[in-house]
């Protein structure tokens, strides 16, 4: 099978980042259950990070991988709180959805 | 074959995200997420980058995701979940500027005024490429003399990071967090 003479750059893998990064956001925008909204969340972090290696590879610096690193760090750390947040309101108020805690709506 | 990779797991990383977003179950999101990480896992092949790779599966695919099916059986909260839109136009509202957001992120990556890609290709920058020209070798090797050179102080700081969010999940898990509103000697259910 030949794809004639298309070739994948970076810059493919930037516009497949910047696809998964706005199905993150739309998800984050539209669903309701916390749970859902969090892998939404993690769906935007995994779009940045296949940026940040697409820039490593173009550019032959391993800093960006690095950085990666530290994004996996902060995004384990942010689903441990995350959840453990989730568990607490779910005591609470019987319920996960974002219309559940509105005890700050004005 | 680096193109029908591309594709191939282009397009399941793109159903797998769609999934994520559509599943009325969180158990169905939650395995359309794994899809879409070991998709991306395979573009960090790809893009010569073996070390994360496994580290995304080892830590995305693996430990985050079982932390989510987890939560979302030990909540039971994995009953159908109704897609009404309980704010009117919300749901066209996000799809319309979703559309906008990938415009924009698509000109901006295809204009070098803005990321600066088309400029600082080719020229190697400090980190990756030893000053006398050459190469420190592996990926691994590459990654890890970055990670223990330059990065080395926001590397401890991460640890520190780790902890504080180990601590704070303790603390907001645990059951005796309530006594805030429950009187003393009552038993919580």
């Amino acid at each position: 099978m030949s794809l004639g003479a298309l070739i994948v750059t970076d810059s493919y893998y930037l516009v497949l980042a910047a696809v998964l990064f706005t199905i993150g956001a739309v998800g984050l925008l539209v669903r309701r259950n916390v749970i859902v909204m969090f892998m939404c969340v993690e769906l935007m972090l995994n779009a940045v990070n296949l940026t940040f290696v697409a820039f490593a590879h173009s550019m032959n610096d391993a800093a960006g991988q690095v950085i990666v690193f530290f994004t996996l760090v902060v995004a384990a750390a942010e689903v441990a709180i995350g959840l453990a947040i989730i568990v607490a309101i779910f005591r609470r108020r019987k319920g996960a959805t974002a219309d559940d805690v509105q005890a700050l709506k004005g | 074959m680096t193109e029908i990779v591309f594709f191939v797991f282009a397009g399941l990383a793109v159903a797998g995200a769609i999934g994520v977003v559509g599943s009325r179950n969180p158990v169905h999101s939650a395995l359309f997420l794994v899809l879409t990480l070991v998709s991306v896992a395979v573009f960090f092949l790809q893009e010569n980058a073996a070390l994360l790779a496994a580290v995304q599966i080892i830590v995305y695919a693996s430990a985050i995701v079982v932390l989510f099916l987890f939560v979302i059986m030990l909540l039971g909260v994995d009953r159908e979940e109704a897609l009404d839109d309980p704010v009117r136009l919300q749901r066209p509202a996000a799809l319309v500027l979703g559309a906008l957001l990938v415009a924009q992120v698509i000109y901006l990556a295809g204009h070098d005024w803005a990321t600066g890609a088309k400029t600082a290709r080719g020229v190697p920058l400090k980190g990756g490429v030893p000053a006398g020209g050459g190469s420190f070798g592996t990926n691994i090797q590459r990654v890890a003399r970055v990670l223990f050179t330059d990065f080395l102080w926001p590397f401890e700081i991460t640890a520190v990071l780790l902890v504080i969010a180990v601590v704070g999940a303790v603390v907001l898990a645990r059951r005796s967090g309530q006594r805030a509103d429950t009187p003393e000697g009552e038993t919580v259910p």
